[in-house]
């Protein structure tokens, strides 16, 4: 007795914390969203001043009045993906089968943008992209660009900004599905007349799915809910549905119709990652 | 004392160097950017309430500031004067913003963290109107009479007994003296050819909205409803239609030093700074059809402790002492709200003294208009709009 007790208590004991920590931080604020969701104002109150009504109507009006914001999100986080698996797929290859004693240092450098804020390599890019940057002039004198055309404030800009800003979040777990594939395997290919091609797409591409969902994932999630690059990056034609978020919060002071919002985004996003998982299968993600 | 009176030797030293604060100002777009990172939880002061301290919540730029020392001279000679510390925040970036993130505390009466706050007109006004302001102890704030007798009695505090004047802003046109040799003068200039895809105009809904309905003709006293939607469709249709890039607080400043803008809906002080800067190659003026003018308002939030309001009050008192106004005047460059100052303003920098934009003539003053204020239910309203308008 005295000794089985304390094993069965152990384990939710280590747990406690992750739980009070989820529940306080997670859970309360999700309720708290949820009952907000549903207010409206009350008549004769201040700015800000909302009551419970359970009015559900809300959830219909934020979404038909956002909807080109929901779906110019859903666009640009799809875009910044697939850019980011192109730049990602051959960088992680590289860095997992032919990179030798550079391994290590290629690893920190992928991660290194992490050593410096989100905000101050999103503004490094409108600095990039800007009047006073190399490229703008640049693409101008090759007659890419005209006089009068600029990269910030348009889509481009966002969408650059946001594959730049998640590509580690894609070649992380990319390499690390890549770097566990048994090299004997691609030798097995070759042995079996495989050319180059063939063993890649036949052996190291679907070895390396996993990879591929979880670094997908973990790009098009945050992806989809970001406002900082349509903030610092877009112009007012190109705001994101994060970015109707915050306007309803902070300016509009219209907490209910935000708190709608965020639980259709979240409720979008958990659909379509279902969606994408049941198709891409679950086994070993990474 | 004579030498008091004058400049302190770092301000001197920041006006004589043609106030070379590029360094902050090249920041100016990371203002934005900590307003987003505000925006996602982060409350900005700190530091903790003590018997000592009175903790500031202040706009950006907009205390005199050495870049050398990085200190606040002014400030200083506060704490060497009362022994009072103050802990002063640059974390006033949007009205609504700041009100978004303090208003929970407010509502359950937790300290916010600030004995003292600068809202701006309008929302100084939400803020009385909600209770979440202290009355003064005037007792403590002698030199409250020296405020300038046309923003003695405004309509959400008509004794001055929760408020006083910090700088009055007006807001008009600026721009690129390259791009716009012969200036902007009126809204059809603003939006001439060579600024196609390069406007960008204030998140300040007051001063955008109002100088283009000021462009228009409607007296800004009385606006109504239909006016000021109308006005906001000719902003979206300049949006849609890629004339304005932008809708930005602060960081307009930094799209026009790096070239990304050309022209602005803008605030004086930014402006003459940016001039300053930049060898003459910013310009600003009231539009001949009128600007706006605002106040932003010093105050005390309803959760200050008791020692947290009497440090506050004595720091309004201490700003409130035309000498020191003038100081500050003579480095953010708005209008300043105290009597007196234009005088000791002469003994420093002569060249301000003259300045319409810091000490406004009657003649330039007429040309400066408020808007009205609105019903909590127009508040909403009418910020939706001017949100939607943006693409929000």
């Amino acid at each position: 007795m005295s000794i089985t007790l304390p094993k069965v208590r152990v384990p939710y004991l280590l747990l406690f914390p992750g739980f009070a920590f989820l529940f306080t931080f997670f859970i309360l604020p999700i309720i708290n969203l949820a009952q907000t969701s549903t207010q409206t104002p009350i008549s004769g109150g201040d700015t800000g001043q909302y009551e419970q009504t359970l009015a559900f109507s809300n959830y219909v009006n934020a979404f038909i009045d956002n909807r080109e914001q929901f779906a110019r999100s859903f666009v640009y986080a799809t875009l910044a993906t697939i850019f980011a698996l192109a730049i990602a797929y051959p960088l992680a290859y590289a860095i997992a089968f032919k990179s030798g004693k550079f391994k290590n240092i290629l690893l920190v450098l992928v991660v290194a943008p992490f050593f410096t804020s989100f905000l101050l390599r999103t503004i490094a890019w409108k600095q990039i992209l800007g009047e006073e940057g190399f490229l703008v002039p640049t693409l101008r004198n090759l007659h890419i660009l005209g006089q009068q055309t600029t990269i910030t404030s348009t889509a481009v800009a966002v969408v650059a900004g946001m594959t730049y800003n998640f590509l580690p979040f894609m070649t992380l777990p990319l390499y690390a599905s890549l770097e566990r594939i048994d090299p004997r395997t691609i030798e097995a290919s070759g042995d079996l007349y495989a050319n180059g091609i063939t063993t890649f797409r036949r052996v190291t591409m679907p070895l390396s799915l996993p990879g591929v969902v979880a670094g997908t994932l973990l790009t098009f999630i945050p992806a989809a809910g970001d406002y900082v690059n349509a903030s610092i990056l877009g112009s007012p034609n190109t705001k994101m549905i994060g970015n109707v978020i915050e306007s309803r919060y902070f300016k509009i002071v219209d907490y209910p119709t935000a708190a709608a919002l965020s639980f259709t985004l979240m409720a979008a996003i958990l659909i379509l990652v279902t969606l994408y998982i049941r198709k891409a299968g679950t086994e070993e993600l990474v | 004392m004579a030498t008091e009176r004058s400049l302190s030797p770092e301000a001197r030293s920041i006006l004589g160097a043609g106030i070379s604060r590029r360094s902050v100002l090249a920041g100016a777009g990371g203002l934005g950017a900590a307003s987003l990172l505000a925006a996602c939880g982060g409350s900005g002061g700190d530091a903790a309430s003590s018997e000592n301290t009175v903790r500031w919540g202040n706009w950006p730029l907009y205390l005199d500031f050495d870049a050398d020392t990085k200190k606040y001279p002014t400030l200083d000679k506060f704490t060497t004067q009362t022994g009072i510390d103050a802990a002063y925040f640059e974390d006033y970036n949007d009205n609504d913003e700041f009100f978004g993130k303090v208003q929970a505390q407010l509502k359950l009466g937790e300290d916010i963290g600030y004995d003292v706050v600068t809202p701006t007109d309008w929302m100084a006004a939400r803020w009385i109107r909600l209770g979440y302001s202290q009355k003064f102890d005037l007792a403590n704030i002698p030199n409250a009479g020296n405020i300038l007798d046309s923003l003695a009695s405004p309509s959400y505090d008509p004794n001055r007994e929760s408020t006083l004047t910090w700088q009055g802003i007006m807001s008009g046109f600026g721009w690129n003296t390259e791009k716009n040799p012969k200036g902007i003068h009126t809204l059809d200039e603003l939006f001439a050819p060579q600024n196609k895809g390069k406007i960008v105009v204030l998140t300040e809904m007051r001063d955008t909205i109002g100088v283009i309905l000021l462009a228009q003709g409607v007296d800004i006293t009385k606006v109504t409803e239909d006016q000021f939607m109308n006005a906001v469709d000719f902003m979206a249709a300049k949006i849609s239609d890629g004339w304005i890039r932008g809708v930005k607080g602060n960081e307009y400043a930094e799209d026009l030093t790096s070239g990304d803008a050309t022209a602005v809906i803008g605030w004086s002080g930014d402006m003459f700074i940016l001039s300053s800067e930049n060898e003459g190659k910013f310009d600003f003026a009231i539009p001949d059809s009128g600007g706006t003018i605002s106040g932003d308002n010093l105050m005390i939030p309803s959760t200050a402790s008791a020692s947290g309001k009497a440090n506050g009050e004595k720091l309004i008192n201490y700003y409130y002492d035309p000498a020191v106004a003038a100081e500050v005047a003579a480095y953010v460059n708005y209008v300043c709200p105290v009597k007196g100052a234009q005088a000791e303003m002469e003994k420093i920098a002569p060249e301000l003294a003259t300045s319409e934009y810091i000490f406004p003539s009657d003649k330039t003053a007429s040309r400066l208009h408020v808007f009205r204020s609105l019903t909590p239910d127009e508040e909403t309203k009418w910020a939706e709009a001017f949100q939607k308008a943006q693409g929000n």
